[in-house]
């Protein structure tokens, strides 16, 4: 699977996984290359977040492998996945409400100095992450339960960019966010893709995945039903390959 | 750096002196509620409620609870409930009264009053407390028991293996070493008091001089010099004026001269001398404050609230919830094997019935502290406050002569009336949690 010679940021090569007797994952093989963005897609339930929370270490998969760089990664919890410069964006932004800001940023992985964390050089930490992607969060001090829907996304990507992720996974991202600051993550996302940064975009509103995604996957029923390059299809293809579960006849050849 | 400067003229523009001095609401409307009660005891005792020795007596009872609610503090913050402290208590209390008075002497051969009698029969308790917080920390976060069924399972376990220990019968003390633990028997003394008493004086204002240097090193915005040295005014008096009083209480004649004679001395002509700190209030200030940092500027601390918060995004982080059970049931076992050294030194024996119900009590001062049971928040300085609140409630109403139904009538009013407040203020406040 090379594409101009280059080898994958990640493979998930024939990934399976259930949960009593129901195949969430069926097989599913999806690779994703440096500088790029690609769109997950199906009705819910398809398969989606399970799949990339095996990338993430969150579930460990049944049968399968994930290669990165080109290398077997051994994924058995976040910790790990975290080692390989994986970060992801859970759709539930997986905050601890009752802490703020900087102490969510640096979960896990908290600045200490002499044995003891430092809170004050990791609020000032978050001060400049936070100047650049979202320059007017203020609340530095407050937890995160007193913020508001965007303010909580930007410390959810906050998190996921400080530590420069190779491979970032979006559950969702935009879908709490009003018109604003859905141009603000469009916008992230560009940004990132330019700096050579892999991401997976877990998203259900169309226009964003023809707009955002190089390339799109869509899955059904735990299947992948098939890869496509955005720009060879229309919206409707995509469409008509998460509702019908096929891919499109001038491409299915 | 336009954010700075604007936070800036924020707190330039006028504000109450309270928001300015930074003091938390909800530990000021407990120190106004302690104060209140100490004052209305004074006034009703004719001032016997405030004498040196009626502090000392209270200061000195409310260390088991105290200590113990330190850890309540953890378990609860991580959503989960300990019902066996009370039971740990006593099974910590009946290993250390066992090994003292018959298992070591028999077993080495120490004799009375030898030192290592004292160092193992710590090592055994603490262990014992560590080892049974650690297996209900298993069977709750590996086996995910739900923490209200493991413990008060061991709520019934521990109380019973205490009675099978010690067959039902009390055991007197017979280390004259580890009763230095219990109150009245292990003091400072005056001048070491004081000694202690500044110590922490210059410790608290350097500590807090090192956070002030450290937020202006990244260019935040503090509170005014004149808040800060308020502040400091205040904590440096409270520890100063405390030491002083306790300072004032004598030690009997009668126990001076046995004192003096165990030593084969007489107690010179016109010789006092003054209680001072009790070493178990010293214990128990040293476990305040390392718990206290424990769960602000540790990772751990940091885990058990982040895992208290939102389990999931805890896990997701990197955190291994599981273990960190493990650790927080554990660490409450370790408090417990402490609290019944010096439960057992006051009352200079180990009784079948040590601790008892003590659990509602660690709980109820958790609670009236400001822990939340859902989780997710309390202090550690909120959980000792309520425990001095119960206790000086208690000593109060005994010395004025409220009946024992009574007095425990009116702490469970006081619990529940205590929460209510609470969640009526949060509501005015718009919290949630």
């Amino acid at each position: 699977m090379n594409r101009d010679g280059q080898t994958p940021l990640v493979e998930l090569r024939d990934i399976s996984i259930a949960f009593g007797g129901i195949k969430a994952v069926d097989h599913v093989s999806i690779d994703l290359y440096p500088g790029e963005v690609v769109g997950l897609l199906g009705h819910n339930g398809a398969g989606k977040s399970t799949l990339i929370k095996c990338l993430s270490g969150a579930y460990h998969m049944d049968a399968g492998e994930i290669r990165v760089n080109g290398e077997k990664a051994h994924i058995e919890n976040p910790r790990d996945a975290r080692a390989y410069n994986i970060e992801t964006i859970y759709q539930t932004l997986a905050l601890a409400d009752n802490l703020d800001a900087a102490s969510n940023l640096f979960l896990g992985r908290e600045i200490m100095r002499n044995g003891l964390v430092d809170d004050a050089k990791m609020e000032a930490e978050t001060r400049k992450i936070m100047g650049r992607l979202n320059p007017n969060f203020k609340k530095f001090n407050d937890p995160v339960s007193a913020l508001s829907g965007g303010q909580r996304q930007s410390v959810a990507i906050a998190r996921a960019v400080y530590f420069n992720a190779r491979i970032l996974i979006m559950d969702e991202p935009t879908a709490a966010l009003g018109p604003h600051e859905t141009q603000m993550v469009a916008e992230l996302i560009q940004e990132l893709k330019a700096q050579g940064i892999g991401i997976f975009l877990i998203e259900h509103d169309i226009h964003n995945v023809m707009k955002l995604c190089d390339r799109a996957s869509v899955m059904k029923n735990g299947q992948l039903v098939g890869t496509v390059n955005v720009n060879e299809v229309t919206d409707d293809d995509i469409l008509g390959m998460i509702i019908l579960g096929k891919k499109p006849a001038h491409l299915a050849a | 750096m336009a954010d700075i400067s604007e936070a800036a003229s924020a707190s330039g523009t006028k504000r109450g002196v309270l928001a300015t001095l930074e003091l938390d609401a909800r530990l000021l409307g407990m120190l106004v509620a302690f104060l209140a009660i100490v004052l209305i005891f004074t006034v009703w005792t004719g001032g016997t409620f405030i004498q040196p020795r009626n502090v000392f007596n209270i200061s000195v009872q409310t260390v088991p609870v105290a200590i113990m609610a330190c850890g309540m503090v953890f378990v609860i913050v991580t959503r989960h409930i300990d019902l066996s402290v009370g039971s740990m208590l006593a099974m910590c209390s009946a290993v250390m009264a066992m090994s003292q008075a018959y298992w070591l002497p028999s077993l080495f051969g120490l004799e009375y009053g030898n030192p290592m009698v004292l160092v193992l029969t710590i090592l055994i308790g603490f262990t014992s407390g560590i080892l049974m917080g650690a297996a209900t920390g298993w069977l709750v976060g590996y086996q995910q028991i739900p923490s209200f069924i493991v413990t008060l399972g061991g709520l019934f376990i521990w109380r019973n293996v205490n009675w099978f220990t010690t067959n039902g019968q009390s055991v007197s003390l017979t280390d004259p070493n580890l009763l230095m633990f219990g109150g009245t028997e292990g003091v400072l003394g005056a001048p070491a008091s004081y000694a202690v008493g500044i110590a922490a004086s210059v410790v608290a204002v350097l500590t807090m001089m090192a956070a002030r240097k450290n937020k202006i090193g990244h260019g935040f915005v503090v509170k005014p010099m004149w808040a800060e040295g308020t502040m400091m005014a205040i904590i440096v008096a409270t520890i100063m004026l405390f030491v002083h009083w306790l300072s004032l209480y004598e030690i009997p004649a009668g126990k001076l001269r046995r004192m003096f004679e165990a030593r084969g001395e007489t107690v010179p002509e016109g010789y006092t001398a003054m209680h001072g700190l009790p070493i178990s209030v010293l214990i128990l200030i040293l476990v305040a404050v390392v718990m206290t940092v424990v769960a602000r500027k540790t990772r751990f601390g940091r885990y058990i609230f982040a895992a208290g918060g939102n389990p999931d995004a805890a896990e997701l982080s990197g955190v291994d919830t599981k273990w960190l059970t493990v650790k927080v049931f554990a660490l409450m076992g370790f408090l417990c094997g402490l609290a019944a050294l010096i439960a057992q030194a006051r009352l200079q024996s180990h009784g079948n019935d040590i601790g008892m119900l003590e659990e509602l009590r660690v709980i109820a001062a958790a609670v009236i502290g400001g822990t939340a049971l859902a989780g997710g928040v309390g202090t550690i300085y909120g959980a000792v406050l309520g425990a001095l609140i119960m206790q000086s409630l208690q000593s109060g109403m005994a010395m004025v002569g409220v009946d024992t139904p009574f007095q425990n009538i009116i702490v469970g009013l006081v619990l529940i009336v205590a929460v209510w407040v609470d969640i009526i203020y949060r509501k005015r406040m718009g919290i949630s949690k």
